[in-house]
């Protein structure tokens, strides 16, 4: 159900952009208002979110250990999985966010011959890393559109990018990985039945999603050609706050956008969100140094306790008479 | 307690393939085995915890106050404020499934909601329903759920089907923690007071009597004095604990369950033949007679309130520091939460070994040190006369329990004890050890009898993995450091590797202990003869 629902959904983006713009020429909304909403919804939903997160206080010191903890001089501590500092933390938060430590250690647990096995089991970890790393490299790519001149980092990642100088344009490596990388984990998510059962539409929802926005602007690129000078007028008119809407882009530039637009705009809604939220997850983002430094919960408060004096007043008598020192005498 | 089928049917009913239904629309089987038995009246009574009444989970009806939404939905709320753990970890799971086969009760039970993000989806689903927009709006297309009374009674079941071990927060790329989930969770069940009676009775014993099996303290001392016999009868020395007594140097802490049953009874008198061999300044308390703490599968405030003792104890008897036994939560709740909690400790000083002078500067604001840690550093300084040949009868593996693990990062410490007074160790395989061992399958309060056959399942995968070691190297020892999983594992071993026992790491200490005065031991504590004295007649 969830997976039908979310296709539907980006049938009826792609729809909407076409027939908005073939059909009822909407090429100005398309082409400005659309994207200032996405922007407007990107900018302040992501800051929302991530304030709603951040004024909650972190009461208590609660990173996963994942290696061995500061003691002794002469035990070695891993650094890296259990910090006590703040640059080990800053490492660790590096290993999180750019090259997914945590999932790198993902295994498959099966049974064989009436034995649990562990398998080796990177595809996860190397499809999402290839993903993201793909996506990163497709979005400065896009920078070319959006800024003017362009920065030679731009056209320095372009030229590595599209290396192979395969077909005429020249086939970028980041276009094929994404493509793949969305691809696989489209496909694991509906080929592992565990990974079915727990998948909602917010799940493939954006899957199918990025599949559009890859597949219209691959098409875009090497099939349906579009005016890029003309793109790039529209861009710069946005960034510049001059929009102007050039005629005669081709309504598939239209698609792209407006899927490019949902994306935005749905991102901070989404578990797409993880992106801000990783860098404050409390198990990752702590040191682990609660016995050398007293951590504060601001809403620590009183609470009621047995006290050792109401103890002795119930067991005053038999401590006694087991010859336990007491506080107070028998009367 | 409901029977558990025999080892190898129980393993061959595991089938890790979901069901057609989507999970918002199956319902839990309160079958005996799986679930625990609820918290009695009275002990929530003295906890002072709310709605205390007699029900049972496998009736239909709960008891549940009238307005029982509203509390948790408002239970809710709060938390949400005070946690930003809870919120991150509501917001922002991607459903990648890295943890779905890392939870040992998924991987014994199969069934697909113990996978750790449907657990968590549980509640996250009716979070989505009253907090989030799209939940409201778009109900079950956004992954949102009504809350209802069978919500409710899944939430029971689920969340006491976890044993907060955090295996699958290491895989998470968020670093999402079941564990914190579930102590949140509980913690909801028990604003209606729907807790079970395996957490609530111990909280209650340790609240009223300083610990959780309700050992008075006239008793307790009786307890210890009958170890100090018993290691007179081992060793022809008498060792002289003390009780309650100010002015010690240290406050000795440890968990009740060494006091009470075995094996942990040997790793207890393994302590006590330390202490006395380094002539150590130290108090028992009768008081504060808990290193454990089932308030912590409670609540946060719970938790607290059983935790206070140790500071309020060792600050009236006036030690300088405190020592801690071998226990796995209690040292989480040290680690992570005590000084937070209850400190800050400045009655006490920054511990500092009075035998090797080693000052434990990691522990210099809670002031509270770990016995291994301690050990490990008298080892190395060589202060311990040892005789590892004395544990040459015992092929041994160590299980590095959850919260030790996961929860502080004591990984080498036993590792180094148990290697300089053992000489047969082997490692288990690498993904069922460190931060990536296994849950014994009964901590978190759920080490009760009537839920064996859920501790069995649970317990498989460690089980599994000693029992590779065991044909491989014929590994008959598992070395534990923690209270529960010498009483639990024992079972479990028991009932899967039926040829491997369960041994405290300051057992193995004690057997190789050179005590000064001693007679020629002929056996190890459990009167087990000693290599080469299989012989020699009492």
């Amino acid at each position: 159900m969830g997976m039908k629902f979310s296709l539907l959904a980006v049938v009826a983006l792609i729809a909407t952009a076409f027939l908005g713009v073939k059909v009822a020429g909407l090429s100005q909304f398309f082409g400005v208002v659309v994207p200032y909403i996405a922007i407007f919804m990107f900018l302040g939903g992501f800051t929302y979110r991530i304030l709603s997160w951040a004024r909650v206080p972190v009461p208590f010191r609660i990173p996963t250990t994942a290696g061995q903890q500061q003691s002794l001089s002469w035990i070695k501590q891993n650094k890296l999985d259990n910090p006590s500092t703040t640059a080990g933390v800053i490492g660790r938060m590096a290993l999180e966010v750019l090259l997914f430590r945590s999932l790198f250690r993902n295994t498959k647990t099966e049974i064989q011959e009436g034995k649990i096995t562990y398998q080796w089991e990177k595809w996860l970890w190397l499809a999402g890393l290839a993903f993201h790393y793909s996506f990163f490299v497709i979005f400065v790519r896009h920078l070319r559109f959006f800024l003017n001149p362009v920065p030679g980092f731009v056209y320095a990642l372009d030229g590595a990018d599209g290396f192979l100088q395969v077909g005429l344009p020249g086939v970028y490596i980041s276009d094929l990985v994404f493509l793949a990388a969305v691809t696989y984990l489209f496909v694991r998510r509906v080929v592992i039945p565990q990974v079915r059962y727990i998948s909602l539409p917010a799940d493939y929802f954006p899957l199918f999603l990025l599949m559009a926005v890859g597949l219209s602007g691959v098409l875009m690129r090497y099939f349906t050609k579009v005016d890029v000078v003309k793109v790039k007028e529209l861009a710069m008119g946005i960034v510049t706050f001059h929009p102007v809407v050039p005629t005669g882009i081709g309504v598939l530039f239209y698609i792209h956008f407006f899927l490019i637009c949902t994306l935005f705009a749905y991102f901070p809604f989404s578990k797409l969100m993880h992106l801000g939220g990783v860098f404050l997850s409390p198990t990752r983002n702590l040191p682990n140094d609660s016995r050398m430094e007293r951590h504060i919960n601001p809403w620590n408060y009183p609470v009621k306790v047995h006290t050792y004096a109401e103890y002795e007043d119930h067991f005053r008598e038999k401590m006694i008479e087991a010859g336990l020192p007491v506080e107070k005498e028998l009367n | 307690m409901a029977k558990v089928a025999k080892p190898n049917e129980l393993f061959s009913s595991i089938d890790h393939k979901p069901p057609q239904e989507g999970w918002m629309d199956t319902k839990p089987d309160f079958r005996p085995g799986t679930w625990c038995y609820p918290a009695k009246a009275k002990n929530m009574e003295i906890l002072g915890l709310p709605y205390a009444r007699e029900w049972s989970p496998a009736d239909e009806d709960w008891k549940l106050p009238t307005n029982w939404k509203e509390i948790i939905i408002e239970g809710i709320r709060e938390r949400l404020e005070k946690y930003r753990s809870l919120k991150i970890f509501m917001d922002v799971c991607v459903r990648c499934g890295a943890c779905a086969d890392k939870c040992h009760f998924f991987i014994g039970s199969g069934d697909p909601k113990n996978m750790p993000v449907l657990r968590a989806e549980l509640l996250r689903s009716i979070y989505r329903k009253e907090f989030t927009l799209a939940g409201k709006l778009l109900g079950k297309i956004a992954g949102a759920r009504e809350l209802t009374e069978d919500v409710f009674k899944e939430w029971f079941y689920y969340f006491f089907q976890c044993t907060e071990c955090r295996r699958c927060s290491v895989f998470c790329p968020y670093g999402i923690d079941t564990a914190e989930i579930t102590m949140i969770g509980r913690e909801l069940l028990n604003l209606l007071g729907c807790n079970i009676d395996w957490i609530a009775g111990p909280a209650a014993n340790c609240y009223n009597n300083g610990n959780h099996l309700g050992i008075q303290p006239h008793a307790f001392k009786d307890m210890i004095e009958f170890f100090v016999d018993e290691i007179e009868a081992v060793t022809g020395v008498r060792v002289n604990p003390t009780f309650n007594r100010k002015g010690a140097e240290i406050l000795f802490i440890t968990p009740s369950g060494d006091v009470f049953a075995d094996p942990g009874t040997y790793t207890l008198m393994g302590y006590l033949m330390l202490f006395h061999a380094l002539d150590l300044d130290y108090t028992w308390s009768t008081y504060a007679s808990e290193g454990g703490n089932f308030g912590m599968f409670t609540s946060h405030e719970t938790m607290k309130r059983l935790n206070a003792k140790m500071y309020a104890e060792s600050k009236r008897l006036g030690t300088k520091w405190i020592l801690g036994g071998e226990c796995g939560h209690m040292w989480r709740v040290i680690n992570q939460y005590m000084d937070t909690m209850n400190g800050p400790a400045d009655h006490l000083e920054v511990p500092k070994s009075p035998i090797t002078g080693t000052v434990f500067d990691n522990a210099r604001s809670t002031k509270m040190v770990h016995l291994v840690e301690f050990t490990a550093d008298l080892i190395k300084n060589n202060k311990l006369k040892l005789d590892p040949t004395r544990n040459d009868h015992l092929t041994v593996t160590y299980h590095d329990s959850c919260n030790t693990a996961r929860g502080m990062g004591f990984l080498e410490e036993p590792r180094y004890v148990i290697n300089s007074v053992c000489n047969n160790f082997y490692e288990m395989p690498p993904n069922t050890i460190r931060e990536q061992t296994f849950c014994c399958g009964s901590g978190s309060g759920l080490n009760t009898d009537e839920f064996m056959e859920m501790r069995m399942r649970g317990g498989l995968p460690r089980a599994n993995a000693v029992k590779h070691v065991h044909d491989q190297h014929g590994v008959n020892t598992l070395a534990t450091i923690c209270a529960i999983d010498r009483a639990v594992l024992s079972a479990s071993m028991n009932y899967w590797v039926p040829d491997v026992t369960v041994y405290g790491v300051h057992e193995l200490v004690a057997n190789a202990l050179v005590l000064d005065g001693e007679k020629q031991r002929t056996t190890d504590l459990r009167g087990e003869p000693l290599p080469g004295m299989e012989d020699i007649e009492e």
